[in-house]
């Protein structure tokens, strides 16, 4: 009797769904995640809403900081479904019983990415109708453009994801305030809100590392210049590339440390 | 090794730094046998468990399971092998259903609807399929758990203390229904328990760790004459308080 099927997509599926359950049976996970974008989307609104009188420089483009906020949003969200939607198996002190099974960690990185992308397309999602109904910034015109800026930015935050997974792998649950800490640490360098050419020449120099750099000169350039830089688009598509490796070599790096150092069975709250 | 050997472990060792958690532990299992790991805390029972479903990398030694090379090929042999231990939970909002369908997705198993509910029933869980994980008594999870550790009926079963927080006739019903499904399966069992009347119902060999070694090893009833006791509890007190005239 053959009783097995085997299959990475099914083993994927099966976390995907057991991702989706967590997210089904808690209410209050669902309202978090479009909490916290709207809540910025209303600041920032607000915000964009006085300086469009008060600055020539945002009344070329009065979207520019919703924009910013919401592809903003992006990253930090795609980073914490990657590595939050990880705590959940170090919460639940289900590591062991995963990893006895068929279960590959590779496989694991991939249903974390793609409950990542649900996540936040959730969360962001709401935060961008909001920012149509109430402030009449409808961020879908910027066309497939916006589809580059976001997959960018949330790869960007699914490789920083895989790192800071790796990081609590290998020193437990005390470093989990990497995840919030993680991704602030290089706000100031992607200029988000402003030109990096503001910042001092050696902090640009670091910024250029940065995907989310180009990502947001890109859309300054659209929404300011109506141009796309494709230029910067696809350098950022490829430190991407790069950044992702990185963060998935991280990731299986750990992984196999954790099995040399007997932390799969331990690691819990 | 036997062509029938479920398991085949030669010379493993495991250390961390100075700490020496196993030395030298060679043995095989049958298939359709029952092996004991029988120690005190700390004798490197989980250790042993931990490597030979590949969660942890030995320091030496090799590993054979269902005929293959565990370090080389721990991917074939995962799906045929499975596990269940009070220290390791399940995903605790989930509902004991959905841990369930999740697992058999994880294994593969064909007809996952109908083999949990052919486990719900010979585990007495169909009252608790739709309940979250967490909200389980400790006796109850133990349940659950162990149908998790049946979902793709394993050809080896690994169990680290699978009735301790069980009453005695849940546990009872329990070791029922463990030694009706390895002998109607023909899988190989590899049980840590401090139990013993449990390792002595259950067990065709016992292995005695202490300090990470084998100390002695039979079957039950043999180490029990061997040491002239009346039961294998006063063998594992003697090995445990050093009392052993070997």
């Amino acid at each position: 009797m053959t009783e097995h099927r085997g299959g990475s997509l099914r083993r994927m599926g099966a976390m995907i769904e057991r991702y989706v359950y967590l997210l089904k049976g808690s209410w209050p996970r669902i309202i978090e995640l479009a909490y916290w974008p709207t809540m910025q989307i209303i600041l920032w609104g607000f915000l964009s809403e006085y300086l469009v009188h008060h600055s020539s420089y945002l009344a070329q483009a009065s979207g520019v900081l919703l924009a910013a906020a919401l592809l903003w949003d992006v990253m930090f969200r795609g980073q914490l479904g990657v590595s939050v939607v990880f705590f959940e198996e170090l919460y639940s002190r289900n590591l062991g019983h995963l990893f006895a099974s068929p279960l590959r960690a590779h496989e694991l990185a991939g249903a974390l990415f793609i409950i990542s992308l649900l996540r936040t397309l959730i969360g962001s999602g709401m935060a961008a109708l909001f920012a149509y109904w109430f402030y009449h910034f409808p961020i879908w015109q910027m066309g497939f453009v916006l589809i580059a800026l976001f997959m960018n930015l949330i790869v960007m935050g699914w490789a920083i994801g895989l790192v800071v997974a790796g990081l609590v792998l290998r020193y437990g649950l005390g470093a989990e305030n990497l995840a919030w800490a993680a991704i602030f640490a290089i706000a100031p360098l992607s200029g988000i809100y402003y030109p990096i050419s503001v910042l001092p020449h050696a902090l640009q120099v670091v910024a250029h590392a940065l995907p989310a750099a180009y990502v947001f000169e890109a859309m300054r350039g659209l929404l300011f210049h109506h141009v796309v830089l494709y230029r910067s688009l696809w350098k950022a598509a490829a430190i991407n590339a790069v950044y992702l490796a990185l963060g998935i070599a991280v990731f299986l790096r750990t992984f196999r440390d954790a099995r040399v150092h007997g932390r799969l069975l331990n690691l819990g709250e | 090794m036997s062509e029938s050997a479920a398991i085949s472990v030669t010379d493993l060792s495991k250390r961390y730094g100075t700490v020496t958690a196993v030395a030298s532990l060679s043995f095989d299992l049958e298939s359709g046998r029952v092996l004991g790991l029988l120690g005190g805390n700390g004798a490197g029972k989980t250790t042993t468990l931990a490597m030979l479903m590949g969660l942890l990398l030995p320091t030496t030694g090799s590993i054979r399971v269902l005929g293959e090379d565990l370090l080389r090929h721990r991917y074939r042999v995962l799906p045929r092998i499975n596990f269940s231990s009070p220290y390791v939970d399940l995903p605790h909002r989930l509902t004991v259903h959905q841990n369930l369908r999740v697992y058999a997705g994880l294994y593969g198993v064909r007809k996952a609807a109908s083999r949990i509910r052919e486990l719900a029933r010979d585990l007495d869980l169909e009252g608790l399929l739709d309940r979250p994980y967490g909200r389980l008594s400790a006796g109850q999870k133990t349940r659950a758990s162990f149908a998790k550790a049946l979902i793709n009926r394993p050809q080896l079963l690994l169990l680290d203390e699978p009735t301790a927080s069980l009453d005695p006739d849940t546990a009872d019903r329990l070791r029922t229904y463990l030694r009706d499904y390895q002998q109607a399966s023909g899988a190989g069992v590899v049980l840590a328990s401090h139990n013993m009347l449990e390792v002595e119902r259950l067990c065709d060999e016992v292995i005695m760790l202490r300090h990470g070694r084998i100390f002695d090893r039979g079957a039950p009833a043999d180490l029990v004459g061997k040491y002239g006791r009346e039961s294998l509890e006063e063998v594992f007190l003697d090995m445990a308080r050093g009392r052993s005239q070997l």
